[in-house]
């Protein structure tokens, strides 16, 4: 028998029993449609998270000091002093694969303006800071590259801080605040960012020239940290491995001795929270599975009646010439039609219940188009085994028994 | 005249529980092309393990059966599905035609399972089977909207939409009334005129003398094999039947 035929007598068999197979349908329906917005509701607050990290600067990578042994000692990060200016500029200037690089001090004290004061911490940077971690000026102006050759007292402070040294609403452009006992200028306001995905506001935040930091408050010679932005996130590795070449070929280090810097970039932070993401896809989508499973016992079920039910057309078919593999085929067919069929409809039911979902509660989703090729992958298969036993019972009958059947 | 079947001591037993049942006994005879053979015999008889030998549903314990030159017994499951699709035409007693379905499609089952013959030659086939057998006028009528007789003939159409060496008939007017019996005794008649080779399995000794040729089964054994010289004409009876309201 042909496969035109073979479609045609299933079909057929089908439509005799609309409401049942109906039914039956729904059981893979509703699988699937949970299985679609189960890993929506994954896939989409994997990507929330992700576009979160990449405000942060996706592409970021963090040089702090470190490994530093005095006597086999380990030494705290921020009483090391391996990481120097002049680190600074050789990455600058070498490394091909980074696109931004910024020095980074800090020092943490009391913002004070009047009789107004907040705890904050000073972070000294360089002119790339802003691209580096993706910070805009909102009002105002960056400080300029003769503030950091001079060492000015000026500064560019987040939301938060204007909000909690100028609480009466003033233009805080001009204005003198001090950290600590020292003066500087605001000469810009950032761009409110909210908080990360770690909770932490990125707006209480004032901005220095490095050179103010290191002279003038923590006098010291050595940086906390250098940041960098990579040409591209998918090349943070390359720069990775080219920081560390250039740093130890600069810092004199002996083939077998250990770094004493440490290399870390956003796309581990971003590894980290996809693996929390992704555990939660797949609990999701193992609940999922199991209302899939339930539909393919469903199938079976129902063929399995049906084989009963049409044991006189299964006699009837094989005495006028049906091989059993025909009759095998036909109820295969017939499962795998019911499986396909659910698995069409699941899909687009799963995509509606996940874009109500968006709508609804605001909840981040996203379809992924291997989802759905995933679903009529495994309807096909849940089809096809679930349907496979009874279809091997129907195709075993007696034609002799099966014709007289009542 | 060709021989169609030859049956040459036929042994059928069947086992249950512990005993050993012996169904049919050495049954032998031959049965030539164009012939219209009513096989008779009481419950027990045989005559059902007797049909599904001849239909090939079923194989002898021993003997040889050749249909068409073709050996039976050593054939598998499937061969002789394929030999049922090509040779056998199967009328039954309660039709077993598939619910919901037309007549034209329910004559067409046998060549869906022969991928030689199109979708088009089937339903020209089908159309053209339904014509002989009267039924041209209800080509898309449902199976359950049509009376047992048209049934019947839809069955017969079925049967012999495959162009069968041998149509076999289980007690095909079993479940019809008087006219309509003689209606399908009619339609036999016509095409055993046509040159079609039928059997005709019933336990209703009156039809065997519409048939040239009677052959009795008693307890697994050929009782009687005689040539019926006087054949009665089915139509003459139906006609002088009264027509009922």
């Amino acid at each position: 028998m042909n496969f035109g035929n073979l479609l045609k007598i299933s079909l057929r068999a089908l439509g005799n029993n609309k409401f049942r197979s109906f039914l039956t349908m729904l059981g893979i329906i509703i699988g699937v449609a949970s299985v679609i917005t189960m890993l929506a509701i994954g896939q989409g607050s994997k990507r929330s998270i992700q576009q979160q990290i990449s405000e942060m600067g996706s592409n970021m990578i963090m040089i702090q000091p470190g490994a530093d042994t005095r006597g086999g000692v380990r030494q705290d990060a921020s009483s090391m002093q391996t990481l120097k200016l002049e680190d600074y500029e050789t990455i600058r200037k070498q490394v091909t694969s980074v696109v931004a690089v910024s020095p980074l001090v800090s020092s943490s004290g009391q913002l004070i303006n009047g009789n107004n004061n907040s705890p904050s911490s000073l972070q000294g940077v360089g002119l790339d800071y802003l691209s580096i971690r993706q910070y805009q000026i909102s009002e105002g102006d960056y400080f300029s590259e003769q503030d950091i050759r001079t060492a000015a007292k000026v500064c560019v402070v987040g939301k938060t801080v204007v909000e909690n040294l100028f609480p009466d609403g003033n233009d805080p452009i001009g204005k003198i605040i001090r950290f600590n006992s020292i003066p500087f200028r605001i000469t810009g306001v950032l761009k409110s960012k909210g908080y990360n995905a770690m909770g932490r506001d990125q707006d209480d935040i004032v901005l220095a020239p490095y050179t103010t930091v290191m002279k003038r408050i923590l006098s010291v010679t050595y940086l906390q940290q250098i940041v960098c932005s990579a040409v591209s996130e998918r090349r943070t590795e390359e720069a990775v491995e080219e920081i560390t070449e250039v740093l130890r070929y600069t810092h004199k280090i002996k083939v077998d001795g250990e770094d004493n810097f440490t290399i870390r970039s956003q796309q581990e932070l971003s590894s980290m929270m996809n693996s929390t993401t992704d555990l939660l896809t797949i609990l999701l989508s193992c609940i999922a599975g199991i209302s899939l499973l339930v539909g393919g016992i469903g199938i079976m079920n129902i063929m399995y009646v049906s084989v009963t039910e049409r044991t006189k057309e299964i006699g009837l078919r094989m005495s006028v010439g049906a091989r059993s593999r025909d009759i095998l085929s036909q109820f295969l067919v017939e499962a795998v039609i019911i499986s396909i069929t659910g698995g069409v409809i699941g899909v687009l039911l799963g995509v509606f219940c996940a874009i109500l979902i968006n709508v609804v509660a605001q909840w981040p989703v996203f379809v992924q188009p291997w989802s759905v090729l995933l679903s009529f992958g495994v309807c096909t298969v849940t089809g096809i085994f679930f349907g496979w036993y009874p279809a091997r019972k129907a195709s075993s009958l007696n034609p002799i028994d099966a014709i007289r059947y009542e | 005249m060709a021989t169609v079947i030859s049956l040459k001591d036929i042994h059928r037993d069947f086992i249950v529980g512990n005993e050993t049942v012996h169904a049919l006994k050495g049954v032998s005879f031959d049965i030539m092309k164009g012939e219209f053979v009513t096989i008779m015999g009481t419950s027990g008889s045989g005559k059902s393990t007797m049909l599904n030998i001849l239909g090939c549903l079923d194989t002898p314990t021993s003997g040889s059966y050749l249909l068409d030159g073709n050996s039976v017994g050593e054939m598998s499951r499937d061969e002789r599905a394929v030999l049922r699709n090509r040779k056998i035409g199967f009328v039954f007693q309660n039709y077993n035609l598939l619910t919901k379905t037309t007549a034209v499609e329910n004559v067409e089952l046998p060549l869906m399972y022969n991928p030689s013959v199109s979708s088009v030659e089937r339903r020209d086939r089908a159309v053209k089977a339904l014509q002989d057998v009267g039924l041209g006028n209800r080509l898309d009528h449902m199976s359950n909207q049509m009376s047992g007789g048209q049934m019947q003939r839809v069955a017969i159409a079925r049967a012999l939409v495959n162009n069968p060496s041998v149509v076999l008939a289980d007690e095909a007017t079993g479940n019809l009334d008087t006219r309509t019996s003689f209606e399908i005794m009619v339609l036999f008649q016509k095409l055993h005129a046509e040159g079609r080779t039928i059997i005709f399995v019933t336990h209703n000794p009156e039809l065997s003398r519409y048939s040239t040729r009677n052959i009795f089964l008693r307890d697994g054994r050929v009782m009687e094999d005689s040539f019926n010289s006087d054949v009665a004409d089915a139509a003459a009876m139906l006609a002088s039947l009264p027509i009922e309201d």
